[in-house]
């Protein structure tokens, strides 16, 4: 595909998006900015706007507040020209079961004016040949399980070069050889230059995918950058307890920490507790304690948190199987 | 005037390839469209539904003793001495009933089966466009109208062959034209037919973008029909009747008169069009705002 059609720039780009229902805010004025080529993980638990804001990015709801740009494009005002270019698994996959997973195709296909007529039957061969549906093509979709549906609606968003692939929980339903074979099919169509745009609820799987994350919660994007930059704001987090404390964060603060009270202050003798997580770089946890006492602070307590991604989710978007309203 | 910049660029974008692909891509989708509509058991089982109508007169008539003159709808005491009847006959008894059944399912369904299976935000995604969607939901829903009316009439007229002798045919005004020509005249009825349908059918299609249950939307179609017709029948409404998009359905007879009196036929077609664009206004309406959230 040339890049020339549009500006560049983000492949998806909002700013202040917001969408009601009612009183109900399912999305809060939200910044996301999906660099072009990434893979972008849109993480957050079930219900938390997630797919209300893939509605909003591909046009099917209108947004009651924000901008919205796709491919460098104004969302709504240039969906026309924007959706061919965009290959989309919109909340699983929909289908007319009493047609064939070749005939469902065929239909979706016809439905975009400008795919072209003449390579329609050979894009429909090699998108299921892709997905490894190519045995049940002539199959109807009623008699297709969960996994071959959702690898139908997989094989439909690749039925034509796509600049930018959106793929709303796409492996939903797969067995643990599908999600391989969705993740490595991820990866090949990045490597051919396709920004795509996963959403998933599954942290394993966004870890072992994706280069960018942003983090849903309650409507909220409440955390965004490369997948690096969010591990790092969750690992190495140390905890002190110290009755020193206010000397103890002059050590940390010129050590380049950034401490934060943990706030448990246990009685007068006791002392205090502080955490506090390295922006960036990391310090060696011995130095640390070797500064410490250099400084004449007393250590009563001190340990290393090696936070993982999904502790940084949970901290993100809250514990529990609340589903969020 | 204001020129689009990004015009210039060879990418897939340009409004060159848009503008002669749109037309081609336009049948495509009318084709799969129709395609889909008639792959489905649910027409099949519409349409014979409906030819059974006219096998049903024809094998009554056959088995019972002469239908004395006036008696059961118009033209059944004909129908043993011209088997050209049966399928007027059968027209005429389906117009009130069968007919908008099966058009309210098929135009109820348009919108809100899309939205129902979940393929509407596949379609509008691909994308099909609003616009473009509608009027294609609606072409098809009109050629259902035609293919509905035709299969009553030829059923109709095979059955009368088979069943019964055929001659010449004496019309309400008394001229008498041979068999050819009142096939001709029933073939002129069923489209007479097929266009009081097409207002109905735009009000279908407009129910059909204000829910995501079909069933909704053909039964609020099918009672629409159902009241616009007990509304014409009610002297106390007499004001109301030309306005009813009921009021010309049973008025073919017209076309049963030697020359042939255009007047009802165009009444009715300015009608039933006075309600594709009024209905066709609404659904725009509802459908290019509509958050799709199936």
């Amino acid at each position: 595909m040339s890049d020339t059609s549009g500006p560049a720039g983000p492949a998806i780009e909002t700013n202040g998006l917001s969408k009601r229902f009612g009183r109900r805010s399912a999305v809060d004025s939200i910044n996301l900015a999906v660099p072009r080529g990434s893979v972008f993980g849109f993480l957050g638990p079930n219900g938390s706007g997630k797919t209300t804001t893939i509605r909003l990015l591909l046009g099917l709801a209108s947004a009651t507040g924000g901008e919205v740009r796709v491919l460098g494009r104004q969302i709504p005002a240039g969906l026309a020209s924007v959706l061919p270019e965009v290959g989309a698994l919109v909340e699983g996959p929909a289908f007319y079961p009493f047609l064939s997973g070749a005939a469902n195709l065929r239909r979706l296909d016809a439905a975009d004016r400008h795919a072209p007529r003449n390579t329609r039957a050979a894009r429909v061969e090699e998108a299921l040949e892709r997905v490894g549906l190519s045995h049940a093509a002539g199959k109807k979709v009623r008699a297709y399980s969960l996994g071959m549906k959702q690898r139908l609606g997989i094989a439909n968003a690749l039925l034509r070069p796509r600049e930018l692939l959106v793929l709303d929980e796409p492996t939903n339903g797969l067995d643990p050889q599908g999600t391989r074979e969705v993740r490595s099919l991820v990866r090949s169509l990045a490597a051919g230059g396709t920004t795509v745009f996963v959403s998933s609820h599954l942290l394993a799987e966004v870890e072992q995918m994706c280069t960018h994350v942003g983090v849903m919660s309650v409507g909220r994007l409440v955390a965004q950058g490369t997948l690096r930059e969010l591990r790092a704001a969750g690992t190495a987090r140390i905890m002190l307890r110290t009755p020193d404390v206010a000397a103890a964060a002059r050590v940390l603060s010129g050590l380049g920490l950034q401490p934060e009270p943990a706030g448990v202050l246990q009685g007068a003798d006791h002392g205090g507790q502080l955490s506090t997580s390295p922006p960036g770089h990391v310090v060696a946890p011995e130095d640390i304690v070797a500064a410490l006492v250099a400084a004449g602070v007393r250590v009563q307590g001190f340990g290393v948190e090696d936070a993982s991604l999904e502790e940084r989710f949970v901290s993100l978007t809250g514990e529990g199987f609340d589903v969020a309203g | 005037m204001a020129a689009r910049p990004q015009a210039a660029g060879p990418g897939p974008a340009a409004p060159a390839p848009a503008a002669t692909g749109g037309r081609s891509g336009s049948w495509a989708l009318m084709a799969s469209e129709l395609s889909v509509l008639f792959r489905r058991l649910r027409t099949w089982a519409m349409l014979a539904a409906l030819a059974a109508v006219p096998i049903l007169i024809a094998t009554a008539v056959r088995l019972s003793s002469p239908v004395p003159p006036g008696r059961g709808p118009t033209f059944l005491d004909r129908i043993s001495q011209n088997g050209l009847f049966v399928g007027m006959t059968a027209l005429l008894v389906s117009v009130p009933l069968f007919l908008p059944l099966t058009v309210g399912v098929v135009a109820g369904d348009t919108i809100a089966g899309e939205a129902n299976l979940g393929t509407l935000r596949y379609l509008l995604v691909a994308p099909a466009g609003r616009v473009r969607l509608l009027l294609i939901k609606y072409a098809a829903a009109a050629v259902f109208c035609l293919t509905a009316t035709v299969t009553v009439a030829a059923v109709g007229a095979l059955a009368g062959v088979a069943l019964f002798p055929v001659g010449p045919v004496t019309l309400l005004s008394g001229d008498t034209i041979d068999a050819g020509e009142s096939l001709l005249r029933s073939l002129l009825i069923a489209a007479y037919i097929a266009v009081s349908l097409l207002g109905l059918a735009a009000i279908g299609l407009a129910i059909s973008t204000f829910t995501d249950i079909p069933v909704g939307a053909m039964a609020a179609t099918v009672v629409l029909s159902v009241v616009s017709q007990v509304a014409d029948n009610l002297p106390q409404l007499e004001w109301l009747h030309p306005w009813l998009f009921s009021h010309y359905w049973l008025d073919f007879a017209d076309l049963l008169r030697q020359p042939i009196s255009w007047t009802s036929f165009g009444e009715n077609a300015l009608l039933q069009g006075g309600y594709i664009l009024a209905a066709g206004a609404i659904a725009y309406g509802r459908f290019t705002s509509k958050d799709v959230l199936s």
